[in-house]
C-alpha cells in the first residue's frame, strides 16, 4: 500500500554472497535500528556512519550474528526517507532472522519494488527510470497473484476462511448490537460472539504454530536429493551452489549425513538438500538405517529430485531407492550426459519431469532451475500445502497480528470495555486475515448483520 | 415560457430535509437564493417515521448542527420524546433519538425558512433544467415560468417518476397525497446521468383511539432529555411515551396468505429497496422461524390520534393489511387512517457526482438527498447542507469544500456514494466509518465548528463559545497529567474506596482517570481531583484521556492514509494506457473514475499493487506537465 510505514526487505538476492544486507525504510528506521542493533554509542546513530556491533532479537534479546550498520536520513538516501541499512554474514538463515527483528520492531515487509517505488515517488529517480518500475511491480506481482490464487484455493485458505467467516460472524453480532439498540435481538448472541472469537482464536494458533509453518519459515522451500552413490548429488549440489556463489551453511541440531545449500531460483529460496544417508557400508547392502532415515525426509521435503547415473545401466541399488519413491511425486534427473549414454529415460518408471544433465559443462542446469521455479509457483500438480511456504514470513506476520488482536480482544471483553473498543480489536484481526485471502469489506459486515438478524423499522 | 425578472445565485429544487438545509446554508452565506416545491404546504414533510436520530443519523444531525444548519435545533424545539441510546456501549456509539411532532416540525422549519433574509420561498414544480449550449442557466416549472440561477440543487426525494403500490394497485405520486414530479428525470437521462430505480415503503397509520394501550409496553422519554444541537440549553416540550406491540403466528399466516397479491413477491416493483428496512412480509419471508416481530408504536404529533407502527411497513394488499394488524395484541380493534403502500422513485447514480456533491456532466448542478440513492431524513439532510455551502461558494467563485471520512459522517457518506455508488437505498450506519471512535456525537463540534464558522454559517457569537470550551477542555487535560496525587488521609480513603490500594504516591489524575470504573465525577472525591467546568467539558476531558490510546492508534492511520486521500486523480485518466493492470481492474477504474487514490482503495478488486501502478503513473503524468 502507498502509505508512510517503514517497510523491511533483504536486498541481496537469498544466498548469494558473504554478506546480506536487510534495509529498512521509513520514519521508523531509527527506531528499528536502536532496538535490534547494539554498538551505537549513546548519542544514537550519525547519519552516514557506519558501525560495528551485534544484532539481537528486540523480544528476548537473543544474539543474531554479528555485523555493520548505518543510517542514512532523510532526504540523503535511496527513498529520500530515513533509510537503514544491516549488514551481516550471507548465510540465508541469519538474514531471514534479522529481518524478522526488524519486523517485530515495527517494520513491515516491502512489497515487491517498493524500495524502488518510494524512491521515484519521493523524486529520487528520474522520469526514464519509471518504465521499468512499473515492470518490476507488475512481474512481481504477476507471479504472487497467482501464487495468492493458488493459496486461497489451498488448505491454507480454506482454514482461513473459516476462520474470517467466524470473526465476521463475531464482528456482525457485535455491530447489529451497536447499530439496531432497539432491535429484539437475542442477548445469548453475546456469548456467541466470545464463543467464536475463542474458536477463531485457537485455530489461529494451531496455523501459527504449526510444524510446517514453522519449519518452512526457518527453513525455505526443501528439495531433497536422492540416489545411489556417485550419481552425481554432490556434483549437482555444488554446481547449484557454485553459480550462486552461496556459502556451505549446515543447519544446526540435524546429523552429520546432512548436507544442504540454500539456492535462489528466480528469487525463490531453494534448500537443497543431500540425502546422503543412502549408502553402502562394506560394500553390502544399502544399510537399513539410512532407508530408514531417508524414508523419514522424503515426506518432510517439499519436492525429490531422483538422480540416476545416465552414464552406467540401472542397477539394484537404483531399483530400491525408486520402490521407496513410488506413490509420491518427484523429478527425475539424469546425470553425467557429457559421457557415453547407457541409460535411456524409457527405461525408468514415469515421472514429473525427466532431465538430463552435466555438472562438469553446465549443460542442463539452466533447465533444471527453470523446472524447480515451474514446480513451486505454476505447476499445477504440486500440492497447495507446499505454496505456504513461499510468502510465508508475511503470513506468519499477518496471522500473529490476528491472534494479537484476538488476544486483545479477550483481554479487553474480559475488562467490560465497550463495544465500540471491542469491535476495533475484532476488525484488526479480521483485517490481517483479510489480508491473507484477500477478502472482508465493510459491506461483508453490513451483508452478514442483514442476513443473520432480522433487522429493520 | 415567462423568464422570471430575479436572477438567483442558487436555486433549490424541492424542500425536503435535503432542500430545506441546502437552501438556509446558501441564503444564510450571501446568496440570493430561491426555494421551490410542488406545494408550500408540504416543506421538511417527515413523509415517512416520526422521529430524527438514532444510530449514525443522530451523529450526522450533530454535525449539521456544528456546521450551521437547522435540524438539530428543529427536533429540538418540536421533539415529543429523547432518548439516548446504546448508553452502555461507549462513547462513540452513544446516540440520541428523537419522536417529532411531525406538523410541528414542518411549521417551525417553514417559519424558520419564511424568516431568512435572502431566501424566496415558491411553489412550483420543475419540469426541466434550462440550459443554453449545454450551460446550466436555470429551471423551466410546470405553471410555465423560468427562474434563472447560477447554481442547481436538486433534491427530488421520492417524487421524480414516483409510483406507488398497495397490492397489485399502483398509481402514479410522489407520495400518498401528493402528485410525481414528471419530466426531469427524462431529461436527466438524456444528458447521460444513469437513473435508475430504487423502492421503500411505509407502514400504515393507526387511530390511537382504536388501540388497546394498557395491553402494550410502554417506553418512556429520558429524564433529562438530552438536547441534539450544541446551542439548544434544554427541552421544554412535553414529553409523551412509545409503545411495544409483537406479531404473532396469526399474523405471519395472513401475511403468507397475501404474498400471491404482493407486488414485490409478484415482480411488479422493479425497484430495489433497502435490506436494512424490510417490508414486513420480507421479515416473514426470510426469518420463517421467528415467532414474533417488534414494533414500536410511534405517536405522530401531540394534538392528533395518528399513531406509526414503526417496522411494519408494507405493499400488501389494504384486505391483508386491515386483518394482519389486528391479528396483533393490543390492536384487534385498530382502524386504519392511511394506508401502508411501497413506492418506487428514480435516483440518478451517485458516482457521477464530485465530493462537493456537484454533479461530474453538468457544471454548477448539485445533487442532495434520495436522488442520490440514499435513504433518512438526516442523509438528506447532511448531503443538504454540503450541497447547499458548496453551490453558494461556486455563486461566489470560490473554492468548495469536501468533507473527508476522519472527519464526519457526512464525509464518509458522501466518499461512499461517489466512489462506490449504490444499489439500494444508502443509509448510514457507524459500521461503516473506519474512524468511528474518532466520529462521536459529542464532539461533533470540535471536528466541524471551525468550518461552519469559516465558511460563514456559525457565528461570531457561538464560535466564541465553542473557542471557550476549547480551551477549557485543553487546559484540563493539561491539569490532569500534571497533577500528582497527594497521600494524604482524605486521598488514601478515597482510594481505598475506588479499588485502587495499590496506586502509588506521586499518580497523576490521568493516570487514575485512565483505570476502568473511574469517572472524572469520581475525582470531585479527591481535594483538588476536579475544576469547575460544564459537564460537557467533562464528558471531553474523561473520554479523551480514558480513550487517549485507541484515539491515538486512528489519528496514526488517519495520517497513513493522508498522502493518497491527497493525491488527486484527474478526471481524464486514460485507464488504458496504463501498464500492468489486470482488465478487472482497469474496468473498474474506468466504471468508477476514483477523484483520489484513497478513493481508488476502496474501490473493492482494486489492489495494492494496482494502486502503486496509479501512484506511479500520477507522478510520471505530473512530471510530464
Amino acid at each position: 500500500m502507498y502509505t508512510e510505514d517503514t517497510i523491511a526487505a533483504i536486498a541481496t538476492p537469498p544466498g548469494c554472497g558473504g554478506i546480506g544486507i536487510v534495509r529498512v525504510s521509513g520514519s521508523l528506521a531509527d527506531q528499528v535500528g536502536r532496538a535490534i542493533f547494539r554498538g551505537i554509542p549513546g548519542g544514537g546513530f550519525d547519519s552516514h556512519r557506519l558501525y560495528y556491533g551485534h544484532f539481537h532479537r528486540s523480544v528476548d534479546g537473543a544474539l543474531i550474528d554479528e555485523g555493520m550498520a548505518v543510517l542514512m536520513r532523510a532526504p540523503r538516501s535511496y527513498t529520500r526517507e530515513d533509510v537503514l541499512e544491516l549488514h551481516s554474514h550471507g548465510g540465508y538463515l541469519v538474514v531471514r532472522a534479522i529481518l524478522q527483528a526488524c519486523v517485530a520492531a515495527g517494520a513491515r515487509l516491502a512489497e515487491p519494488g517498493e524500495f524502488t517505488r518510494r524512491a521515484f515517488l519521493n523524486g529520487r529517480i528520474d522520469l526514464c527510470q519509471a518504465e521499468s518500475v512499473l515492470d518490476i511491480i507488475t512481474s512481481r506481482t504477476e507471479a504472487s497473484l497467482a501464487l495468492a490464487q493458488r493459496q486461497r484455493e489451498g488448505l491454507l485458505g480454506r482454514e482461513l476462511f473459516a476462520v474470517s467467516d467466524l470473526l465476521t460472524g463475531a464482528l456482525a453480532t457485535l455491530e447489529a448490537y451497536i447499530d439496531f439498540p432497539d432491535e429484539d435481538i437475542d442477548p445469548a448472541l453475546q456469548v456467541a460472539v466470545s464463543q467464536r472469537v475463542t474458536t477463531a482464536q485457537q485455530q489461529l494458533y494451531r496455523l501459527v504454530g504449526s510444524f510446517r509453518f514453522g519449519r518452512v519459515l526457518r527453513e525455505g522451500v526443501s528439495v531433497l536429493l536422492v540416489g545411489k552413490p556417485n550419481s552425481g548429488k554432490s556434483s549437482l549440489l555444488n554446481a547449484l551452489s557454485c553459480e550462486e556463489r552461496a556459502i556451505v551453511s549446515p543447519v544446526p541440531g540435524t546429523t552429520r549425513d546432512l548436507i544442504e545449500e540454500i539456492i535462489s531460483v528466480d528469487g525463490l529460496p531453494v534448500r537443497i538438500v543431500d540425502a546422503a544417508g543412502i549408502r553402502r557400508h562394506h560394500g553390502d547392502a544399502v544399510e537399513q538405517e539410512g532407508i530408514r532415515r531417508t524414508v523419514g525426509r522424503l515426506s518432510e521435503a517439499d519436492l525429490v529430485l531422483f538422480l540416476a547415473d545416465a552414464s552406467r545401466p540401472l542397477d539394484h541399488d537404483d531399483l530400491e531407492i525408486l520402490a521407496l519413491l513410488a506413490d509420491r511425486p518427484y523429478l527425475t534427473v539424469l546425470t553425467k550426459s557429457d559421457l557415453p549414454p547407457c541409460l535411456e529415460p524409457s527405461q525408468l518408471p514415469p515421472s514429473l519431469t525427466t532431465l538430463s544433465l552435466s555438472c562438469l559443462t553446465g549443460a542442463g542446469l539452466p533447465q533444471l532451475r527453470s523446472a524447480l521455479f515451474d514446480y513451486f509457483m505454476h505447476d499445477a500438480s504440486s500440492s497447495p500445502d507446499d505454496l505456504v511456504a513461499i510468502s510465508n514470513v508475511r503470513h506468519r506476520d499477518l496471522l500473529q497480528r490476528a491472534v494479537g488482536a484476538l488476544d486483545r480482544f479477550s483481554r479487553h471483553a474480559a475488562q467490560d470495555l465497550t463495544y465500540d473498543l471491542l469491535s476495533i480489536d475484532l476488525r484488526d484481526a479480521l483485517s490481517a486475515v483479510g489480508e491473507v485471502t484477500g477478502a472482508t469489506t465493510p459491506d461483508a459486515v453490513l451483508d452478514r448483520i442483514f442476513s443473520s438478524f432480522c433487522i429493520g423499522k | 415560457m415567462h423568464s422570471y425578472e430575479t436572477r438567483y445565485d442558487v436555486i433549490v429544487v424541492g424542500a425536503g430535509h435535503a432542500g430545506c438545509e441546502a437552501a438556509l446554508a446558501a441564503a444564510r452565506m450571501g446568496c440570493l437564493t430561491l426555494l421551490l416545491n410542488m406545494s408550500l404546504d408540504g416543506m421538511a414533510v417527515m413523509s415517512c417515521n416520526p422521529s430524527i436520530g438514532g444510530l449514525a443519523k443522530g451523529h450526522l444531525v450533530r454535525e449539521i448542527d456544528a456546521l450551521g444548519g437547522e435540524m438539530a435545533k428543529n427536533i429540538d424545539a418540536t421533539g415529543i420524546q429523547f432518548r439516548v441510546l446504546n448508553t452502555r456501549k461507549g462513547p462513540a456509539v452513544r446516540a440520541g433519538r428523537a419522536q417529532a411532532d411531525k406538523q410541528l416540525y414542518r411549521l417551525r422549519m417553514k417559519r424558520v425558512l419564511e424568516q431568512q433574509g435572502n431566501l424566496h420561498l415558491k411553489q412550483g414544480e420543475v419540469t426541466a433544467l434550462y440550459l443554453e449550449r449545454d450551460e446550466l442557466h436555470g429551471v423551466d416549472t410546470r405553471s410555465g415560468i423560468r427562474f434563472l440561477g447560477t447554481t442547481v440543487v436538486l433534491t427530488t426525494g421520492t417524487f421524480m417518476r414516483g409510483l406507488i403500490h398497495i397490492g397489485l394497485i399502483n398509481y402514479a405520486g410522489g407520495r400518498a397525497g401528493d402528485l410525481p414530479s414528471l419530466g426531469l428525470s427524462d431529461q436527466l437521462k438524456g444528458l447521460g446521468f444513469e437513473v435508475g430505480r430504487l423502492k421503500t415503503g411505509t407502514p400504515a397509520r393507526l387511530d390511537g383511539r382504536t388501540i388497546d394501550f394498557s395491553r402494550l409496553e410502554t417506553q418512556y422519554s429520558d429524564d433529562q432529555p438530552r438536547p441534539f444541537s450544541f446551542s439548544t440549553e434544554r427541552i421544554t416540550m412535553p414529553q409523551v411515551p412509545c409503545y411495544i406491540a409483537y406479531t404473532n403466528p396469526r399474523t405471519h399466516e395472513i401475511i403468507r396468505s397475501g404474498l400471491d397479491r404482493s407486488p414485490l413477491y409478484a415482480g411488479v416493483i422493479e425497484g430495489i429497496g433497502p435490506r436494512y428496512c424490510p417490508s414486513i412480509e420480507d421479515k416473514v419471508v426470510r426469518f420463517p422461524d421467528k415467532e414474533r416481530h417488534q414494533t414500536f408504536i410511534e405517536p405522530e404529533g401531540l394534538e392528533t390520534v395518528e399513531y406509526y407502527p414503526s417496522g411494519m411497513s408494507t405493499s400488501l394488499p389494504i384486505d391483508i393489511q386491515i386483518a394482519f394488524y389486528r391479528s396483533m395484541h393490543g390492536l384487534e380493534q385498530v382502524e386504519i387512517m392511511r394506508p401502508a403502500y411501497g413506492i418506487e422513485y428514480d435516483y440518478v447514480n451517485p458516482v457521477q457526482l464530485h465530493a462537493t456533491l456537484e454533479t461530474k456532466l453538468i457544471p454548477r448542478l448539485f445533487h442532495a438527498g434520495q436522488i442520490n440513492g440514499t435513504s433518512g431524513y438526516e442523509e438528506a439532510a447532511g448531503q443538504g447542507i454540503l450541497a447547499g455551502i458548496n453551490a453558494a461558494l461556486r455563486a461566489q467563485g470560490k473554492q468548495p469544500i469536501m468533507l473527508g471520512r476522519h472527519e464526519s459522517y457526512i464525509g464518509v457518506m458522501v466518499d461512499d456514494l461517489v466512489t462506490l455508488g449504490t444499489k439500494e437505498p444508502y443509509r448510514m450506519f457507524t459500521s461503516r466509518a473506519e474512524y468511528r471512535l474518532l466520529l462521536r456525537e459529542d464532539n461533533a463540534d470540535l471536528r466541524l465548528r471551525e468550518l461552519g464558522h469559516a465558511i460563514g454559517l456559525v457565528s461570531d457569537e457561538l464560535y466564541a463559545g465553542f473557542c471557550r470550551k476549547r480551551e477549557q477542555i485543553a487546559a484540563e487535560l493539561e491539569r490532569v497529567a500534571t497533577t500528582r496525587i497527594g497521600m494524604g488521609e482524605a486521598e488514601q480513603q478515597w482510594l481505598m474506596d475506588h479499588d485502587c490500594a495499590d496506586v502509588q504516591k506521586g499518580t497523576t489524575l490521568e493516570q487514575l482517570l485512565r483505570r476502568p470504573g473511574i469517572g472524572y465525577i469520581d475525582l470531585a472525591g479527591l481535594p483538588g481531583g476536579t475544576a469547575v467546568l460544564t459537564p460537557e467539558v467533562q464528558e471531553q476531558v474523561e473520554i479523551q484521556v480514558k480513550y487517549h490510546g485507541y484515539l491515538e492508534r486512528q489519528e496514526e492511520q488517519i495520517e497513513r492514509m493522508r498522502k493518497m486521500e491527497n493525491s488527486v486523480i484527474p478526471q481524464e485518466m486514460v485507464y488504458s494506457q496504463l501498464q500492468g493492470l489486470t482488465p478487472e481492474v482497469r474496468e473498474k477504474l474506468e466504471r468508477f473514475r476514483p477523484g483520489t487514490l484513497g478513493q481508488a482503495s476502496r474501490i473493492q478488486g482494486v489492489t495494492p499493487a494496482a494502486l502503486a501502478i496509479l501512484a506511479v503513473a500520477l507522478r510520471v503524468n505530473g512530471a510530464r506537465q
